[in-house]
C-alpha cells in the first residue's frame, strides 16, 4: 500500500505547488510595484508614503491619449478577431474548409508576435513589399511615398498585428471548446429544423460556446492593452500605447522617474482591468439585446453576404501572416536592396553565413530555457489533472482564474516588482529564475492545451487496470500516459512555443545573462539591421516548428506497432 | 572532460581569494587579482559590429589574462542602471551581476550622484597615460561633469551627416540652411525621438546653433531662464516639423532606424553619432554606395564614450583589466578599422611608436562614403542637466497632438 501512499501524497501536493508558481510571483510581483507607486524605495531616497508619484503620472502629457490608445487597440483588435473567428465558425463549422484550416492552426500559433510585427512592418510600409510590387509600373515612384503607416496615430497598425496573432489563437482555444459543448450535435438538430449554417451556430451553439470562449477571450484583452513588442513595432510614437510608456519610464537614466513608472504600471493593471469590465458589460447588453431573436424562430440573418466576409477576413488574416513571413525570408537573403526592387537581386547565404558563429549559443540557451519550463509545467499540469481524477471533479472556478492570473495581468505590471524580490532574496539572476519565470507563461497554455483530452479519457480503462491488479501509479504510467502520448506532445509544443517568444521575463529575471534567440531578435531591432532581425525572427520561428513536428512525428514512431493508441482520444 | 573537470575545481578552490586581493598602485597584483575570473559587461547590444568587436575582446582577454568575458546585451544602458539600484536597494554591495557598463551622459551622472559607481581608478590603468589627457581634456570630462576617475575613456563619437548623394547634390550645411532644404524637401529628413540618444543630441545640435548665448549651456540648468534660451530652438522646430518625414507627426525610435529609413529611400539626409558609421554601412549593404558623409559649418556636438564599474561589481580586478586592455594602441587600432567597428581612438597618436601608429591608418574600400579627413568643429556636449529638460519640454510640445 506504500505506493498508493505516495501516489496520494505526490498527486495532492501537485496542485499546490502549481497554485503557488502562478500566483506567488505575480501577487508579489504587484506587491513590488505597489510600494514604489506610493514613495516608498529608500534606495532612491524614498522613505516615506506619498501621492507624489501619481501626482507626477498625471501631469505626464498625452498620458489620456495613451490610455485610449491602450484601450482602443485592445478591445477594438479583440473585438475583430472573435468576430472574424464566430463568423468563421458559424459559416464553415460542418464543412472542409474548417478542417483544412484546422492544419493552420498550431504553425501559426508558434509565430511569435514580434517575428509578426515585424514581418507586417515592413510588408505595409511606405518603402515595404506591396509598394514596391506596385512601383513604379502602377504608382509612377521611383522614391518611397511619404504616408505613416505602420505606426499610424490611431492605431490601425498596431490592430491589425493584434488580430493576425489573436485569430489562431481563438480558433485554437474553441476547438476544444466545441466538443466540450457538444456543437456538432446542436448544429445537427438545429440544421436539421431547417435553419442554415450560420443561424444554427450563432443561435444555438454561442450561448453553450461563449462561456467556455470567455477566458481566452479575456486573456487576449488583457495581452493586447498591455504589450509591449507588438506595440513598439507597429504603434505610434506620439504618443506610444501605455505600457511602452511604462517601460520607458522605468529605462529612464533619470532615477526618480521609477517612482512614476511603478505608478504606471499599477494605472497599466487598472486600465486592463477597466478594458475587462467594460467587455463584460457589453457582453451583457448583447445578451440582454438578443435575448427576443434567440426565439424568435426566424431562419435567416444575411448568410451568404456573413459567410464571403468571413472566408476573406480569414484569407487576409493568414495571407497577411504568410506573406509577412515570406518578406522575412527574403530579407535574410538581401544585400543591398533598394526601393523599388521587388526581391533583392542577386540572393546571398553571406548574412546567414555571418550569424551563423553567434547563433549558436542564443539557440542552445533557448533550448535549455524552453525545455527546462516546458518540462517543469508538464510534471504540474499532469499532477494537477491526475489530482481532478482522484476528487472527481474538474476544476472550481476560483482555481480557473488563477491558472489565467499570468495570462491576465500585465507583465509590465508585475515583471519590475519580480526582479525587485529576486534581488532582495539574493537569488542570483539566471538560467534557473528564467526557467522558472517562463513556467508561470508555459503553465497556462499548457493546461489549457491539455485539459480537455485528460478529462475526456475513458475512466473505465483505468478501472480495468485497477481490477487485473495494477497499482495507481503503473496506471497513470502504463496506461494514461502512453494513450494521451499525443496530446501531452501537443501540449508541450503550444508550451515550449510560448516559451521561446518571451521576451520581457527573459531580459528582467536573467540579467541579459541569458541570451535567446528572442532577446536577441528585439535587440537587434532596434539596430535597424534587417537582413539580421529576419534571421533571428525566422529562428525564433524554426525552434517552435521544430516543436510541433517532433510533437506529430513522436507518437507514430512510437506506437507504429500499436496503431490504436493513435485513435484512442 | 577530466581536464575540464580540473580546471573547475582549481576555480572553484580560488573563488575565496577572488575579487579581494588587489593593490590599484600594484598593477601586477591585479592582473594576479583578475586571472581566472567571469567578468559580466553592460553594453548595448543593437549592433552586430559592435558586438563582434566586443567578441574578439573576449577572445583576446581570455587569451591574454585568463578572463572570461561575458558580454551582456542590453537594449538600453538604463536597464543595467534599472538592476543595479535594485540591487542597492536589497543591500547587495559585493555580490553584483554587473562588473563593467558602457556608459556615459547622463547615466554616468545618475550613476555618481546616488554612488552606484567604484572609484576612482581609471587614471591608474597602465594605458590611461596614452590617452594624454593633459592635450586631450575631453577624455577626462563627460558632458561637462568632471570624470575623476569613475570611468576609463574608451571611443570618441561625433554628431555626422550623411546623404545620399544620388538624389540631394548640396546637402544643407547650417541649421538654417537644413529648414530652407526641408522645405524644398519635404519628407525627407526627420530626427529620432528624444529621450532617444539620438533625438536628444540633435536638439542639443540645434540649441547650440541657434541659441543668442551658447556659453550658458554649460552651466547647470538651473542657473538659466530655460525658456528664454530655448525659445529659438522651439520656433525652429515649429517651423521645421511640417516638412519632416511623416509631416512631424511620427518620429523614428531611434539612430539605426534613422539608418533604416535611409537605406529604404524614405529619407535622402540623415545624421549619425560615429563618423564612420555610413561608410561601414556601405560595406554591409546597408546603405546605397552614393552615400556621403560631412559635418556641418558651425561645428557639431562631440563626445567621448567611457566603461565604468558598478560598486557592487563582484569581479572588479578582472573589469579593470578588461577596461586597461580596451585602452591598449591595440585594441583601439582594431576598434577603428572600418571593416570591424570604425569607431574613434581615445589614444593620442604622439605617444604611440611608429609601428603602432601605422596600425591606425585607413584602409580604402568605401572611404569616399567617409567625412572629410580635417574634422569640423568640435562642439563639448553641454552639462547634463539641460537633457531633461530639454526632453521634458519636447515632449511636453511635441509628444501630445
Amino acid at each position: 500500500m506504500k505506493a498508493a501512499l505516495s501516489y496520494r501524497l505526490v498527486i495532492r501536493a501537485l496542485p499546490w505547488l502549481t497554485i503557488g508558481l502562478l500566483s506567488l510571483p505575480v501577487l508579489s510581483g504587484l506587491a513590488g510595484a505597489l510600494a514604489p507607486a506610493f514613495g516608498w524605495l529608500p534606495a532612491l531616497g524614498g522613505e516615506q508614503l506619498s501621492l507624489a508619484p501619481w501626482r507626477e503620472l498625471a501631469r505626464a502629457p498625452g498620458l489620456g491619449e495613451m490610455l485610449r490608445l491602450s484601450l482602443v487597440s485592445g478591445l477594438g483588435s479583440a473585438a475583430i478577431s472573435l468576430a472574424v473567428v464566430l463568423l468563421f465558425l458559424g459559416s464553415f463549422l460542418q464543412s472542409p474548409v474548417y478542417r483544412r484550416l484546422q492544419g493552420w492552426l498550431a504553425p501559426l500559433l508558434a509565430v511569435p508576435h514580434a517575428a509578426a510585427a515585424i514581418g507586417l512592418a515592413f510588408l505595409l510600409a511606405p518603402s515595404g513589399w506591396v509598394m514596391r510590387i506596385l512601383s513604379p509600373w502602377l504608382t509612377s515612384l521611383d522614391y518611397p511615398p511619404d504616408f505613416a503607416f505602420p505606426g499610424d496615430s490611431r492605431g490601425l497598425a498596431l490592430i491589425l498585428g493584434l488580430v493576425i496573432k489573436e485569430v489562431p489563437f481563438l480558433l485554437l482555444m474553441s476547438l476544444a471548446a466545441l466538443v466540450q459543448c457538444r456543437a456538432d450535435a446542436r448544429m445537427t438538430v438545429a440544421r436539421s429544423l431547417g435553419y442554415p449554417p450560420l443561424t444554427a451556430f450563432l443561435k444555438t451553439v454561442m450561448p453553450g460556446l461563449y462561456p467556455l470562449l470567455r477566458l481566452p477571450v479575456y486573456a487576449v484583452i488583457a495581452f493586447a492593452t498591455s504589450n509591449v513588442e507588438v506595440a513598439m513595432i507597429l504603434g505610434p510614437t506620439t504618443p506610444s500605447t501605455l505600457a511602452v510608456a511604462v517601460v520607458g519610464w522605468l529605462h529612464d537614466p533619470d532615477l526618480t522617474t521609477r517612482f512614476m513608472a511603478s505608478a504606471g504600471a499599477l494605472l497599466q493593471l487598472l486600465a486592463t482591468l477597466a478594458a475587462l469590465l467594460g467587455w463584460w458589460l457589453m457582453e451583457r447588453l448583447v445578451v440582454r439585446l438578443s435575448r427576443g431573436w434567440w426565439q424568435d424562430g426566424r431562419r435567416h440573418c444575411g448568410e451568404r453576404g456573413w459567410a464571403l466576409v468571413a472566408r476573406w477576413a480569414m484569407r487576409l488574416v493568414l495571407g497577411l501572416m504568410l506573406l509577412a513571413l515570406a518578406g522575412l525570408a527574403l530579407w535574410s537573403v538581401a544585400g543591398y536592396w533598394p526601393f523599388p526592387q521587388s526581391l533583392p537581386w542577386p540572393p546571398t547565404l553571406a548574412n546567414w553565413q555571418d550569424a551563423a558563429d553567434g547563433l549558436l549559443s542564443p539557440v542552445a540557451q533557448s533550448l535549455a530555457v524552453a525545455l527546462g519550463a516546458t518540462l517543469l509545467s508538464l510534471v504540474l499540469v499532469l499532477g494537477s489533472l491526475e489530482a481532478e481524477t482522484l476528487r472527481r471533479r474538474p476544476l472550481r472556478p476560483g482555481a480557473q482564474l488563477i491558472l489565467y492570473l499570468p495570462l491576465l495581468v500585465p507583465s509590465v505590471a508585475f515583471l519590475f516588482g519580480l526582479v525587485m524580490l529576486q534581488a532582495q532574496l539574493g537569488q542570483q539572476p539566471g538560467l534557473l529564475a528564467v526557467i522558472l519565470g517562463h513556467a508561470v507563461f508555459v503553465l497556462p497554455y499548457l493546461f489549457l492545451s491539455l485539459a480537455e483530452s485528460y478529462r475526456r479519457l475513458d475512466p473505465r480503462w483505468a478501472q480495468q487496470a485497477r481490477s487485473l491488479g495494477a497499482g495507481p501509479w503503473r496506471v497513470f504510467m502504463g496506461v494514461r500516459l502512453p494513450m494521451l502520448l499525443a496530446p501531452i506532445l501537443t501540449a508541450a509544443a503550444v508550451g515550449f512555443a510560448v516559451s521561446i517568444g518571451q521576451y520581457l521575463p527573459t531580459l528582467l529575471l536573467g540579467a541579459g545573462r541569458v541570451e535567446t534567440v528572442t532577446t536577441e531578435a528585439v535587440s537587434l531591432a532596434s539596430g535597424g539591421d534587417r537582413r539580421l532581425t529576419a534571421i533571428h525572427a525566422l529562428l525564433q520561428l524554426a525552434l517552435p516548428a521544430l516543436g510541433f513536428v517532433v510533437a506529430l512525428l513522436l507518437p507514430r514512431l512510437l506506437f507504429r506497432r500499436r496503431r490504436g493508441l493513435l485513435l484512442s482520444h | 572532460m577530466r581536464h575540464k573537470r580540473g580546471l573547475l575545481l582549481a576555480a572553484m578552490l580560488a573563488v575565496p581569494g577572488i575579487g579581494q586581493a588587489f593593490e590599484l598602485s600594484e598593477w601586477s597584483t591585479v592582473t594576479e587579482a583578475a586571472s581566472g575570473q567571469t567578468v559580466y559587461w553592460s553594453a548595448w547590444g543593437g549592433d552586430s559590429r559592435v558586438n563582434g568587436y566586443i567578441d574578439w575582446v573576449a577572445e583576446q582577454v581570455e587569451a591574454r589574462h585568463d578572463i572570461e568575458l561575458v558580454h551582456v546585451k542590453v537594449g538600453d544602458i538604463a536597464e543595467t542602471v534599472s538592476r543595479i539600484l535594485a540591487e542597492k536597494s536589497a543591500g547587495n554591495a559585493r555580490e553584483g551581476a554587473t562588473d563593467l557598463l558602457w556608459i556615459n551622459g547622463e547615466n554616468f551622472a545618475a550613476m555618481k550622484e546616488r554612488d552606484l559607481l567604484y572609484g576612482p581608478w581609471a587614471e591608474q590603468l597602465p594605458n590611461f597615460s596614452l590617452t594624454a589627457p593633459e592635450q586631450n581634456p575631453e577624455v577626462r570630462e563627460d558632458f561637462t561633469l568632471p570624470v575623476e576617475g569613475y570611468e576609463a575613456p574608451w571611443g570618441r563619437a561625433q554628431l555626422t551627416f550623411y546623404h545620399d548623394s544620388a538624389r540631394v547634390a548640396e546637402p544643407p550645411r547650417s541649421m538654417p540652411a537644413l529648414l530652407d532644404w526641408a522645405r524644398e524637401n519635404p519628407g525627407r529628413f526627420t530626427y529620432p525621438k528624444p529621450p532617444s540618444f539620438f533625438g536628444t543630441s540633435f536638439l542639443k545640435q540645434a540649441l547650440l546653433g541657434l541659441a543668442e548665448t551658447p556659453e550658458v549651456l554649460y552651466e547647470p540648468v538651473g542657473n538659466a531662464d530655460f525658456e528664454a534660451v530655448t525659445a529659438p530652438l522651439w520656433r525652429y522646430l515649429d517651423q521645421l516639423h511640417p516638412h519632416l518625414w511623416r509631416e512631424g507627426e511620427d518620429f523614428p525610435a531611434g539612430g539605426p532606424k534613422l539608418r533604416q529609413l535611409m537605406g529604404d529611400g524614405e529619407l535622402s539626409l540623415a545624421f549619425t553619432f560615429t563618423p564612420s558609421a555610413p561608410a561601414a554601412s556601405v560595406l554591409d549593404h546597408q546603405l546605397p554606395p552614393s552615400t556621403r558623409s560631412y559635418y556641418l559649418d558651425e561645428g557639431t556636438l562631440g563626445n567621448v564614450h567611457f566603461v565604468a564599474v558598478p560598486f557592487n561589481a563582484q569581479h572588479k580586478a578582472g573589469a579593470l583589466v578588461v577596461a586597461n586592455f580596451l585602452m591598449s594602441p591595440e585594441a583601439q587600432a582594431h576598434k577603428q578599422d572600418l571593416s570591424v567597428w570604425g569607431d574613434a581612438s581615445v589614444l593620442e597618436m604622439s605617444r604611440l611608436s611608429a609601428a603602432q601608429q601605422q596600425r591606425f591608418e585607413p584602409e580604402s574600400r568605401a572611404a569616399e562614403s567617409l567625412p572629410p579627413q580635417s574634422a569640423g568643429t568640435l562642439l563639448r556636449e553641454p552639462h547634463p542637466s539641460w537633457v531633461e529638460s530639454l526632453e521634458a519640454a519636447w515632449r511636453q510640445r511635441y509628444a501630445n497632438p
